[in-house]
């Protein structure tokens, strides 16, 4: 570990994305001492007024919040009748924005359990980002199956449990995989990440002036001391967790995908589809935390917590992931072609020059074509080409869920049955009251809950790492037994 | 020895309600220092604070490995266990359905809800496990009411003898931890 060269302006930032030869990068830039960190994190929270910015984005957001609430009143008191979902088309809006934030939801548990697993330890900076991304791109993705099935109230029927109605649960119904692994996903996230805040919220409550926010810190941290027994405990928990997360990124995306694969529909019966919804869920995730970690570093001066590393690595891991999609489009492609089925066919066909033709290509561009850029380390590196990625490859991921849906399912085996979809103005005022849900959840946590994990930075930064003389002094103990 | 110390005698009639002494050290290699030699002495009734887990202080401290992978594996196995039992019982044996001529109960089919029960008993066995093994939630400890102690989220480094110990006596005690490179030391009031 070493620190920043001390003729470095302090100014400027220290650009620390690329590996020096003189020494190992640090993490962290800047003065890392230990209380700089809490100063820093705890300061976001304690500060009296926030970022003029945050106040205009929580507006917005809480707008859209209330737009949400009455489109969905508005359903529930007149039917999914409103929505552009029709005979031919069942699967609308819902479902593409359902698999849509199931997928930028796992971002959150790739960056926190899988990074964990392989002990990358640049990942302190970003996870706890991340995992707020998760949790709150589930509770929005948990809402359209919920509205969709029509009698939101009887959700509950989706799990089996016994009653007196004579309903019998269908363990073959893709339904039923559905609750379970939105329901865990769902539970699992939220608990891996109040876990892993239990550290910092003691910190928060530690440094609370007022009685309620130490009474309510205090109770969400459980009255955690910092117990070496119970670190030892805690770390053992967190890598456990992040073990079971690792295998729910890829088990969540891949039954979403399975529901579409066990149904006999050109364009959705494909082996391919667990690893094809898997990276594309991944792919849409980062993105999400590329294009959420930027604005939040500068508006928050997080800047040397989140480096200009973790945008570059991000950036990379993007790249890697939009890679693996362009080459599964071009193998989904080369399938249904070599498959010698006209029914196949179609479906791809229409993707590129039927009816929806520019979604068909949008993606491809968005998905696989723009994100080539960060093979250059200019465009890595550089804030702004990062955010607009980041928003284009979510736009396209929204467009695969809706060529996946919708092409498939508009136009099927008989020409008879062949149906536009178009959605209605509830539709998409329903889907921008979601974005509206996760922005005001995130910038709810951003102002009220550490969104950097101190206790994680503090142990990388070099005042947290035990030098090799106190391994010698530590050596020496066992003399001192003896007399 | 323990009954004829003049010191316990001492500390038994003028601070009953001693908890213990609290010694915060400067740096991560002073802690573990003080924390070895604390151990080499004998005392059973110590504990270190620290903002963030110490590269290995529980090595030094020799805690015991937990057990609880093995509570999270019990979980995730009984998961597995419902995920697949419980649709063989209502479907296979209870009372058979046919659905499109599909066996009345396949391995292949039950993996979407096997595995998502797999996942979420493991972790809910590890997070209860965890809170368990640790005795939190206890949202009251002595260490709360000295004042010095909310640094052990932010840069503080403790350690912190109990009275409990059967080795403690108020002025030796004291005297190890500050020969060790204390720079402060509390009397922790129960």
């Amino acid at each position: 570990m070493t620190s920043i060269p001390l003729d470095q302006d302090i100014n400027r930032e220290f650009d620390n994305s690329f590996d020096r030869i003189e020494g190992e990068t640090p993490l962290v830039t800047g003065d890392a001492s230990l209380h700089r960190i809490t100063e820093t994190i705890c300061g976001v929270a304690e500060a009296r007024r926030a970022p003029k910015t945050w106040y205009v984005a929580l507006a917005i957001s809480l707008s859209l919040v209330g737009l949400l609430g009455v489109m969905v009143l508005y359903e529930l008191f007149t039917g999914v009748g409103l929505w552009g979902n029709n005979n031919t088309v069942g699967w609308g809006f819902p479902i593409i924005n359902f698999v849509f934030w199931v997928g930028i939801a796992h971002a959150g548990t790739m960056i926190s359990a899988i990074l964990l697993v392989f002990r990358q330890k640049w990942r302190t900076g970003i996870n706890r980002f991340a995992e707020a991304t998760t949790v709150f791109a589930v509770a929005c993705a948990g809402l359209f199956p919920a509205i969709h099935v029509g009698r939101p109230w009887q959700a509950y029927w989706l799990i089996p449990y016994p009653n007196i109605m004579g309903d019998w649960p269908n363990f073959f119904s893709p339904l039923l995989w559905d609750a379970c692994a939105v329901g865990t996903y769902a539970t699992v996230s939220g608990l891996f990440w109040h876990t892993g805040m239990i550290p910092d919220l003691a910190a928060f409550r530690d440094r609370s002036t007022s009685r309620i926010r130490h009474t309510i810190y205090g109770i969400l941290c459980l009255g955690w001391r910092g117990s070496a027994r119970h670190w030892h405990i805690y770390e053992r928990a967190n890598m456990l967790l992040a073990v079971l997360c690792t295998g729910l990124v890829l088990g969540v995306s891949s039954t979403v995908s399975t529901d579409f694969a066990v149904g006999q529909i050109p364009g959705w019966h494909e082996a391919i589809f667990p690893p094809y919804f898997t990276a594309g869920a991944l792919f849409s995730g980062f993105c999400t935390v590329l294009g959420l970690a930027i604005p939040a570093r500068y508006l928050f001066g997080l800047k040397d917590f989140i480096t200009k590393r973790h945008i570059d690595n991000l950036a990379k891991i993007a790249l890697l992931f939009s890679s693996i999609m362009l080459y599964i489009y071009v193998i989904e492609f080369f399938i249904a072609y070599y498959s010698g089925s006209g029914y196949e066919q179609l479906p791809y066909l229409n993707r590129l020059f039927g009816p929806y033709w520019w979604l068909g290509w949008g993606i491809l561009f968005f998905n696989g074509v723009f994100p080539q850029v960060f093979w250059f380390q200019w465009a890595r590196t550089n804030p702004w080409i990062c955010v607009a990625i980041g928003i284009f490859c979510n736009l396209g991921m929204w467009m695969e869920r809706f060529v996946i849906i919708i092409i498939s399912l508009h136009r099927d085996f008989l020409p008879s049955s062949w149906h536009m979809f178009f959605p209605t103005w509830v539709d998409f005022c329903t889907l921008a009251g979601s974005f509206g849900l996760f922005f005001t959840l995130f910038l709810l946590f951003c102002r009220f809950l550490p969104m950097v994990a101190m206790s994680e930075v503090k142990a990388v930064v070099p005042q947290g790492i035990p030098s090799h003389q106190g391994d010698h002094a530590g050596g020496a103990a066992p003399q001192l037994e003896g007399h | 020895m323990y009954m004829s110390e003049n010191a316990i005698v001492v500390q038994n009639t003028e601070a009953p309600e001693l908890f213990g002494l609290m010694a915060e050290y400067p740096n991560v290699d002073s802690l573990l220092v003080a924390a070895r030699r604390v151990q080499a002495e004998g005392y059973t009734c110590w504990d270190c604070h620290t903002p963030f887990p110490v590269h290995g202080l529980d090595k030094v401290m020799k805690i015991k490995p937990t057990i609880l992978p093995w509570l999270s594996l019990g979980g995730a196995l009984t998961g597995v266990f419902i995920g697949l039992v419980l649709p063989l019982l209502v479907n296979g044996i209870a009372y058979p359905l046919n659905f499109s001529g599909k066996p009345y109960w396949g391995l292949p089919a039950n993996v979407p809800v096997a595995f998502p029960l797999f996942i979420l008993f493991g972790v809910f066995s590890t997070v209860v496990g965890f809170s368990l093994l640790c005795g939190l939630p206890k949202l009251y400890h002595p260490l709360f009411t000295v004042k010095r102690f909310k640094r052990a989220t932010d840069d503080g480094l403790f350690l912190v003898i109990e009275a409990a110990d059967p080795r403690f006596d108020v002025i030796g005690t004291r005297q190890l931890l500050e020969s060790l490179g204390a720079v402060a030391l509390d009397e922790v009031k129960d």
